[in-house]
């Protein structure tokens, strides 16, 4: 009988922790994967694309890092990451990290700077390049997936560039070359208030880049993968000190409940 | 060499050392009344023997005050306030202090868990009419608890210089300009500066760990001052003191010691284990606990797509943005908060607890705890289309609950109370 209550309310416990873990990761459905072509419309579910990174994925991780020095540090800072700090967390050898990554002239113990000028940078794009240390944490992970996804050719622009996820974006489609380039379709569709918006119908493929569709999402995904991890780099470190101290809270607490057991035995 | 040695005997030594122990107890207690403060707070303090899960959250309330103090005082010797400082301090300790990240998700985490336990503590309340006579005071220290708590989790939220910290000072300072006459040099003198900058956040920060803290810890002392006076209440919402042994003891009572303290502690492990949970797997709880747009520095050029409060003041921000004038709504809100204070005076039910009460009042507090929810939710939405009318429909239940309750409290079919507590031994 006694055994049954404990086991029933370890149970509900365990009932209340999936579901405030269910509530917290909000939105986390099993969506198709990204750019796969539905029905020959290559693109017009672009919306429920998700990231679907794993931080604890560590040469995932690594080859994020390596994708943000070659392609990101031109323009984009990550000034709360020290050099050391990256090499630690990824298990990244000082030589290694020295040889391959450190920008000629920088030490282990500097932040990671773009060594573009932010008065040029602003001159050429019109505004300076964003830090992006905490942009996967003010966007999440997914914003930046469908980002680095959408981009299409868009005369108009100065760039040349358009984007689905932030229309007019002032970033030149830098990954083009590994991507290749997209056309946009549109088509216009009522709005409940009377108006009427463009929402994309397909993507038309101009010119195959260096990679394949599905080599560009892993691409995509290891970079977006580097990105929440320096936005919160103990989240892994904290996920597994998480695991011992909720185990030794749920045996202080049935410990507790067993004492206040034996001592309302008296009350009657 | 301590040939001069008076109790030189071996024998004497045990009984010696016995003595001593209770002389400094004895002495301590001369000149401090710790012994008489135990045996009248714990030990001889008589709580009723029915409480059930909902009074937990006193208890946690406390436990969680004291998280916030201590996690508090770690903080700041860290935090930098200031325009320039503070973002960069705070992923300072985010990143650089050695578990920094520990302390400041305990604190985050439990600026919402207060208002968790403290809602459900709230809660209670209405569900036994713990505020009914002669506990009027105890809730009214109590509702100024929640309004200094209230307060203190606002200028902690504009602490960090995140992007919705700056938007949200400037959202909430501006309700202050809509008073008449007054308003516009209240709101500057409140700021202390043309706009919200760095003396606003300065000010925030000394308010939030100084003057607030302090208030807090006062309001919370009084308020339990005022439960040892009266007692507490319980879910049959019988007075226990009226029923008393043959020993001048209340029968249905049990001392606070240790019953009730080893009963505290299962719930501060259940309570600690889902706080856990949150903090070590979810400390932004999807963006409720801890908002994505705040991890954008304060940018008075850049607004936020949807300005939206942390959800513990979401109801009251629904009903705001429910009113199209803003001076009006401004006040509901204000009056929304404000309510609770008149609860003692606009219950005139016979009875306490809910268990006695008719329909009537069960509907009407059903329908203002899913209205309450419901605004919560609201407030977190767009204020746009259907959102506006579903806002203004649960605000209008909202202030029904209160306007309406001196009469269908008093036209409500009570049933008879017994004489004494209901419970049954495990």
């Amino acid at each position: 009988m006694r055994t049954e209550v404990s086991q029933a309310a370890r149970g509900a416990l365990a009932l209340l922790a999936a579901a405030l873990l269910a509530l917290g990761s909000a939105a986390a459905p099993a969506a198709e994967e990204a750019g796969a072509a539905e029905g020959g419309k290559l693109g017009a579910d672009w919306q429920s694309w998700r990231a679907k990174n794993d931080v604890s994925d560590m040469p995932s991780v690594q080859r994020g890092a390596r994708n943000f020095v070659s392609y990101c540090m031109g323009c984009h800072s990550l000034k709360y990451e020290h050099w050391s700090r990256l090499g630690h967390d990824l298990a990244i050898p000082q030589a290694l990290l020295e040889k391959d990554l450190l920008p000629p002239g920088d030490k282990t113990t500097d932040y990671i700077l773009t060594s573009m000028p932010a008065s040029d940078a602003a001159n050429w794009f019109g505004k300076t390049p964003p830090d992006l240390s905490l942009m996967a944490r003010e966007r999440g992970a997914d914003y930046l997936y469908q980002l680095f996804t959408t981009f299409y050719v868009d005369p108009t622009r100065p760039t040349g560039a358009n984007n689905l996820r932030l229309p007019a974006i002032a970033m030149p489609h830098v990954l083009s070359e590994l991507e290749g380039l997209k056309g946009a379709v549109f088509r216009t569709v009522r709005k409940s208030d009377g108006g009427s918006e463009q929402v994309l119908d397909h993507f038309v493929p101009l010119a195959p880049g260096r990679l394949s569709a599905t080599e560009y999402q892993g691409f995509v995904r290891d970079t977006v993968n580097f990105l929440d991890y320096v936005g919160d780099p103990t989240q892994t470190a904290r996920h597994a000190l998480g695991v011992w101290v909720v185990l030794f809270l749920l045996v202080f607490t049935w410990l507790a409940w067993l004492m206040k057991r034996e001592y309302w035995k008296d009350v009657h | 060499m301590a040939v001069n040695s008076a109790s030189g005997a071996p024998g004497g030594l045990p009984g010696e050392d016995r003595s001593a122990k209770k002389g400094l107890w004895a002495w301590i207690n001369k000149r401090l009344p710790l012994s008489d403060f135990i045996s009248e707070q714990l030990t001889g303090y008589y709580a009723p023997k029915n409480f059930n899960i909902w009074y937990f959250f006193g208890s946690l309330a406390l436990l969680v005050l004291v998280l916030q103090l201590v996690t508090g005082i770690f903080l700041t010797m860290f935090y930098k306030p200031g325009e320039a400082t503070s973002f960069d301090s705070v992923e300072y300790i985010m990143r650089e202090v050695d578990y920094g990240w520990l302390i400041r998700y305990l604190h985050s985490t439990g600026a919402s868990a207060f208002f968790i336990v403290v809602y459900l503590h709230m809660f209670r309340a209405f569900l036994y009419g713990s505020y009914k006579a002669p506990r009027e005071l105890l809730w009214l220290v109590g509702m100024f608890v929640y309004l200094a708590l209230m307060a203190e989790a606002f200028m902690g939220y504009v602490l960090p210089w995140g992007n919705m910290s700056f938007w949200g000072a400037q959202v909430i300072v501006n309700l202050f300009g809509t008073i008449p006459a007054i308003g516009p040099g209240l709101v500057e003198w409140i700021r202390g500066d043309y706009g919200i900058a760095d003396a606003t956040l300065n000010r925030f920060f000394a308010l939030h760990v100084v003057a607030l803290p302090l208030g807090l810890l006062l309001l919370v002392l009084l308020h339990l001052v005022a439960l040892r006076h009266t007692g507490s209440n319980n879910p049959d919402g019988i007075e226990i003191k009226e029923k008393l042994g043959a020993d001048g003891k209340p029968l249905d009572g049990i001392p606070f010691h240790p019953y009730y303290t080893v009963k505290d502690v299962v719930g501060v492990g259940v309570f600690f284990v889902l706080f856990a949970i949150v903090v070590f797997f979810v400390p932004t709880f999807g963006g409720l606990f801890l908002e994505g747009p705040n991890f954008e520095p304060a940018n008075p050029l850049s607004t936020p797509e949807h300005i939206a409060p942390v959800w513990y003041f979401t109801p009251y921000y629904a009903i705001l943005r429910a009113v199209p004038d803003q001076r009006l709504g401004a006040l509901l809100m204000g009056l929304a908060v404000m309510a609770f204070l008149f609860m003692p005076w606009l219950d005139r039910s016979p009875v306490k607890s809910m268990r006695y009460r008719g329909w009537m009042s069960r509907t009407a507090l059903t329908l203002f705890a899913v209205s309450f929810i419901a605004l919560g939710y609201l407030g977190l939405q767009p204020a746009e289309g259907l959102y506006v009318y579903l806002a203004r429909f649960f605000a209008a239940i909202y202030f029904l609950f209160f306007l309406l309750m001196p009469i269908y409290s008093k036209l409500d079919r009570v049933k008879p109370v017994p004489d004494r507590v209901t419970y049954h031994a495990h």
